[in-house]
């Protein structure tokens, strides 16, 4: 609370109606963390597509965080004996060539999906800022390197750009990571460079600046926090394209490679042993389109939320 | 002035190719790992990977290969395929027009089931098909197109025992044909996309005062939609199908692979786990050199049709 020493503003302050607390006009504003992720997810789940997409992510999510004790074997258990069993009470999915629980390689799977798509989407958003700040805050030429390295990153299609690597270097999950999070890195940083020139100039961080403010202070606590949102609605809607691009590419064998389980790789099992059974092909087809569905279901929630002006449609 | 607008456009667009190319060099360069022995598999003896590597230039500093590789760009050499001692230039050329003709197809499908359903959805905002439209659109969009190829393969080749799809087919017809269902896949998601799009920007540009305007001046719904409002609308909607094209490039891959036809998508697979490199290499930069192509094209064709992009007032 603000205290007013001078008794005229006391006075003032009492014909009025009791000023609500700080931290409340906070809440009421969304300005706080907690506040503002909770209102966001109302907003979310409001809207009927919205709903859908968070409970399928929650599900998701769900599963990946608790996947041994949701699945109900070991992924990687064989049993020759039963291989290519239908879906039955022992098997949700039945099994694979090698008689492995399919449920519980989906569930294990949908572990290897997230921790991909979330750490290369988090290393592609650390590097897009960085390189986005840094690109609006030193030299035009060190800005006009960072635009020629984000047109030279975005002149491959991402998953021809994914494949020529891992084509070299060889498949494994850090680098599915790291190729996939290199494809991400320039629309981040042209929307952090754009965000940031136009956030530089506004008169507040002039204030700022005449208050004496360092630079680092500015650029932390003032400009990032600017910056964040539309860069945050980008991430959400680039999970399900992350998500297709990883199972593509385990999908053709150049991605997570076995034993590990991934939606991509269970597909490609499927699809090989179509001639077996339909029910693993099917369940894996089923699986990614509904989690594309429901990433991009929630992503677009989310951009109506944050920024209400392409809700008008 | 437009002359030096094309010319400043066709530069980025070399630079950003020539770029790419050196960021992909730089790239394997630097990534910790032994290219020799991931593209000859572990057993080759150690006398073999030093030929390879010296074959391939692979002990000369960065900079000497990439000038190499542009040098001989420049005179119409890719390289040797290391399998076959054929040119790579040639292998490249024999397959380009397939996958052209897939991505046309494509685009050609997108555009003409996606815009007139955008303007449907638009003109009847609100009802029970825009709904069902809005729900189908974004259920295609979100699904990558390889899923779609498979549910398609399997109930169109293995369930209904339909016309030959697998392959690329020889004559005419028979191609038409093998095109017909991969370009169909393809297109889902941008049909979706597009129709979405259009659908947004045709409603917003359809609340503007001059469309008001008109209808107090009594002009004709139809007129109104077809003649003011869509050629306004259409632009943001001309915009994106660079971004399309690319994209289409990319899932073009995965089904070229799946319907097994002859493509630039399946040689660079067949490349990749041959460990053919000089194929990958080649490959990868003619797709670059489209990918980007387009995208200037795409450009320079918006503005001319928008020529406020041309003068370099964009409002955005």
């Amino acid at each position: 609370m603000v205290h007013d020493t001078e008794p005229t503003a006391i006075v003032a302050a009492r014909s009025m109606p009791p000023r609500p607390r700080l931290h409340e006009t906070a809440n009421a504003r969304g300005l706080t963390v907690a506040g503002s992720v909770a209102g966001v997810l109302r907003q979310i789940a409001s809207r009927p597509g919205g709903f859908i997409g968070l409970t399928i992510v929650t599900l998701i999510l769900f599963c990946a965080a608790l996947a041994p004790h949701i699945a109900t074997q070991d992924p990687n258990a064989l049993d020759i004996m039963h291989r290519f069993a239908p879906p039955s009470a022992d098997h949700l999915f039945g099994t694979d060539q090698l008689g492995r629980d399919l449920f519980s390689r989906q569930v294990h799977g949908t572990r290897v999906a997230m921790g991909v798509a979330l750490s290369a989407i988090l290393i592609g958003l650390s590097l897009g800022i960085v390189l986005g700040v840094a690109g609006a805050y030193t030299t035009p030429a060190i800005e006009r390197t960072i635009t020629i390295l984000f047109d030279a990153v975005s002149s491959f299609p991402s998953i021809i750009l994914a494949l020529a690597l891992v084509a070299v270097v060889g498949p494994s999950l850090p680098m599915v990571v790291l190729v996939v999070a290199l494809t991400l890195v320039p629309q981040f940083g042209r929307v952090t460079l754009a965000q940031t020139l136009s956030v530089i100039n506004a008169p507040f961080i002039e204030a700022e600046q005449i208050i004496g403010a360092s630079k680092p202070r500015i650029v932390f606590f003032h400009v990032i926090p600017n910056v964040l949102a539309p860069v945050v609605v980008l991430a959400a809607m680039e999970i399900p394209v992350v998500i297709a691009l990883e199972a593509s590419l385990s999908f053709l064998g150049l991605g997570i490679q076995p034993p590990l389980a991934s939606w991509g790789s269970l597909l490609q099992d499927g699809y090989q042993n179509l001639s077996k059974g339909y029910a693993p092909a099917i369940i894996a087809c089923l699986v990614l389109a509904i989690a594309t569905l429901g990433f991009t279901l929630c992503g677009e929630a989310l951009r109506d939320a944050i920024d209400p002006r392409s809700r008008r449609a | 002035m437009a002359g030096s607008f094309v010319l400043r456009r066709v530069a980025t667009a070399v630079l950003s190719i020539v770029s790419a190319m050196t960021l992909l060099f730089c790239l394997t360069a630097f990534i910790p790992g032994d290219p020799a022995s991931v593209l000859l598999g572990p057993q080759a003896s150690a006398e073999f990977s030093r030929q390879f590597i010296t074959e391939m230039g692979l002990d000369k500093p960065l900079y000497e290969r990439v000038l190499f590789f542009f040098a001989n760009v420049a005179t119409g050499n890719l390289g040797v395929d290391v399998i076959t001692g054929r040119p790579v230039s040639t292998i490249v050329l024999d397959v380009l027009p397939n996958t052209i003709a897939l991505a046309l197809a494509s685009v050609l499908i997108a555009v003409t089931v996606g815009l007139p359903l955008g303007i449907f959805a638009a003109t009847h905002r609100g009802s029970r098909s825009d709904a069902v439209l809005a729900v189908a659109s974004i259920v295609f969009v979100s699904m990558p197109s390889f899923i779609l190829g498979i549910v398609f393969l399997v109930v169109f080749s293995v369930w209904l025992d339909w016309l030959p799809i697998l392959g690329t087919g020889t004559g005419w017809l028979d191609q038409l044909q093998r095109l017909i269902l991969p370009a169909f896949v393809l297109s889902l998601g941008y049909i979706g996309l597009l129709a979405r799009l259009l659908r947004t920007s045709l409603i917003e540009v359809l609340g503007e005062n001059y469309i008001r305007t008109s209808r107090a001046f009594g002009i004709s719904n139809w007129r109104i939609t077809y003649t003011y409002a869509l050629r306004n609308a259409l632009l943001p909607t001309l915009a994106t199908l660079g971004i399309i094209v690319g994209r289409l490039l990319g899932g073009a891959v995965l089904i070229e692979i799946l319907f097994a036809r002859k493509g630039l998508g399946s040689t660079l697979y067949d490349a990749i786990v041959s460990r053919n490199f000089p194929v990958i290499q080649g490959v990868v930069f003619v797709v670059v050199v489209i990918f980007v192509l387009v995208q200037l094209a795409v450009e320079l064709s918006y503005s001319l049709v928008d020529p406020r992009i041309r003068a370099g007032r964009q409002e955005r």
